[in-house]
């Protein structure tokens, strides 16, 4: 497989013939075979189901004629469910868990006739910022592999970066794709809550996950989310508004575009390096005909806190259904002994005791409290008064332009153990994402540059509901004016 | 009420959400997470000064449409293959198994 090749450009050698699927599967699973110790990326590599699919697809070439993905190898993370392959969500609470369906994205992918290459490594249960809480170990950033591929869907991300698949899907709850895709230098997307089925994600926090593509370019995510989006009987949250061709929208042309900046947010906490990667891409896409717009999000402030309660209290329902009573871990009586715990709340406790990890422990107590008779006024009602705050916030700064700019992350990739002693200072770093998740607005990461240590930053754009294609076609138009995407990893050449 | 402040956690006020939480926690969590806790909540706290009279709480930002169908019967999931990832299961029965609850 030749270096950067796209899901475009996949697609195109397969079903002209210049390249079987059979040769690009072989290819893809060679080079995770080569790179993937280093970087921990997939937690399940499925090769000989890979293959398998390839063939089929080179066997049957004229009926994939019209497949947007045909032959294109994909990454799934591995807290999406898929029939027969172990999905773990990076716990030892379901290390053994073997789905007995395919959630709808996946289904939707092998339509349009992309093949499933394996699982990738995150944040257990998709809550960090860095992929460290994962239980199976951190995935590594190919830029620097002592250094964090962001989380949660870091396994996905560094996949794309290090060229182990041309996409991946990922799931954002409150950053999840972006922050991991700006910093392995990728694309990410995070649609409007409700654009793509959550059927057979496993629930973190229901009002903000969101399943949604890494690539390596703008144009490889507009493919991808034509395929995913759409409403799904299997998920009533999912919308019946209809699905535009979102390549068709990349046009190059930006002119009159109003993009905002709310530079009080920007003031603090961000990373020289960072802030002033996105500055010059703003200066980029303002040199392209677009018009830069100082406004002003008075509550997005806040955003952080209140997605630490609305999203721990989601998340401490949905948790408790891993009681080890229908799938997954169930605890013994002694670690070495099958001997089983004789009382049901004992196994209960035990259970999430050890099939958990701390940091899902510490979200569960929290937001068990915030819901806790005396505390839900305080904490959670209050939380989801101020989201109406923020949601309104951005429902004004969309009256005069058409997307919000912000860096991603306030900094880059940071060192593996860095700051994984101190939650809160771990929670900070989400601060530019979670807004996205709290309002279900539509944001995308885009490779903006590189800080003074050569690791990527990333410029997130925000767009109105449903209004992806703005938001890929100033993304896009940006994209082709700048070779950040074309830069490669040093892993890549080793 | 839970008999606790509202950013200060004593040991025996993690010890109850854990147990509203099915969870057991070791003695050097419930130190960890009566630390952790407070310092979260107190950052949280800011979140309390912000005037939300009159605001309305966001719940879901699902905007909303019909999501009704027939109702039909349909194929499910085939009762062994719903069985087959529980740690403890009477296939024949077609029934999960639990510790004994009654007497």
């Amino acid at each position: 497989m030749g270096r950067l090749m796209t899901i475009r450009e996949v697609r195109n050698a397969v079903l002209s013939g210049a390249r079987s699927a059979t040769d690009v599967c072989r290819e893809t699973l060679a080079r995770i075979d080569a790179l993937n110790p280093m970087l921990n990326a997939f937690n399940t590599v499925i090769a000989d189901r890979a293959l398998a699919r390839a063939a089929a697809i080179d066997r049957d070439r004229d009926r994939w004629r019209d497949a947007p993905l045909a032959g294109v190898p994909v990454a799934i993370k591995d807290n999406i469910c898929t029939h027969g392959v172990r999905t773990t969500a990076s716990s030892r609470m379901l290390e053994d868990f073997i789905p007995p369906y395919d959630a709808t994205a996946v289904i939707r992918l092998e339509a349009a006739g992309a093949i499933v290459v394996g699982k990738t490594n995150c944040d257990e249960f998709a809550m960090g910022s860095s992929n460290e809480t994962s239980a199976f170990g951190p995935a590594h950033n190919p830029w620097a592999l002592d250094r964090i591929p962001g989380g949660t869907s870091g396994g996905s991300a560094a996949a794309v970066s290090a060229q182990l698949a041309p996409f991946a899907l990922g799931s954002d709850t409150g950053g999840s794709i972006r922050q991991p895709a700006s910093l392995c230098g990728v694309v990410g997307l995070k649609p409007t809550y409700g654009r793509v089925s959550r059927y057979g994600l496993i629930a973190h926090a229901s009002s903000l996950d969101q399943i949604g593509p890494i690539a390596r370019t703008v144009g490889d995510v507009a493919v991808a989310l034509r395929v995913l989006a759409g409403a799904d009987h299997a998920d009533a949250t999912s919308a019946p508004d209809p699905v535009p061709d979102y390549a068709a929208a990349l046009t190059g042309d930006v002119r009159g575009a109003r993009i905002g900046i709310p530079r009080t947010l920007l003031e603090e906490g961000v990373d020289p390096g960072v802030s002033g990667a996105v500055m010059d891409a703003l200066d980029v896409l303002k040199s392209r005909g677009a018009t830069l717009v100082d406004i002003d999000l008075p509550h997005a402030r806040y955003a952080t806190p209140v997605y630490y309660l609305v999203s721990t209290a989601e998340a401490s329902s949905n948790l408790a259904r891993y009681d080890g009573v229908r799938y997954g871990f169930r605890a013994s009586a002694s670690p070495e002994s099958r001997i089983p715990i004789p009382d049901l709340r004992q196994m209960y406790a035990r259970t999430r005791a050890q099939g958990f990890g701390r940091e899902v422990k510490r979200r569960i107590m929290l937001g068990t409290y915030v819901l806790s008779a005396g505390y839900y006024d305080a904490y959670y009602l209050k939380a989801q008064q101020v989201r109406t705050l923020i949601l309104r916030d951005y429902d004004r700064a969309f009256e005069r332009v058409d997307v919000v700019a912000m860096p991603t992350s306030p900094v880059a990739a940071f060192k593996i153990g860095e700051r994984i002693a101190d939650p809160l200072q771990m929670y900070l770093i989400d601060v530019f994402t979670v807004s996205a998740n709290l309002t279900g607005l539509p944001a995308i990461s885009v490779p903006c540059g590189f800080t003074a240590d050569h690791l990527p930053v990333g410029v997130q754009l925000t767009g109105r509901r449903f209004d992806e294609a703005t938001l890929l076609r100033v993304a896009d138009a940006y994209e082709r004016d700048t070779e950040w995407s074309k830069q490669l990893p040093p892993i890549l050449s080793r | 009420m839970l008999a606790f402040g509202m950013t200060a956690f004593t040991r025996d006020a993690v010890a109850a959400i854990a147990a509203l939480a099915n969870l057991e926690l070791d003695a050097a969590e419930i130190d960890l997470f009566a630390r952790q806790l407070g310092d979260i909540l107190a950052y949280a706290d800011e979140v309390q000064q912000i005037d939300t009279t009159g605001v309305p709480p966001t719940a879901s930002v699902v905007p909303r449409h019909a999501v009704d169908r027939p109702d039909e019967v349909r194929p499910s999931l085939d009762r062994d293959e719903a069985l087959a990832n529980a740690p403890d299961a009477a296939l024949d029965a077609g029934l999960f198994k639990v510790p004994r609850v009654i007497g």
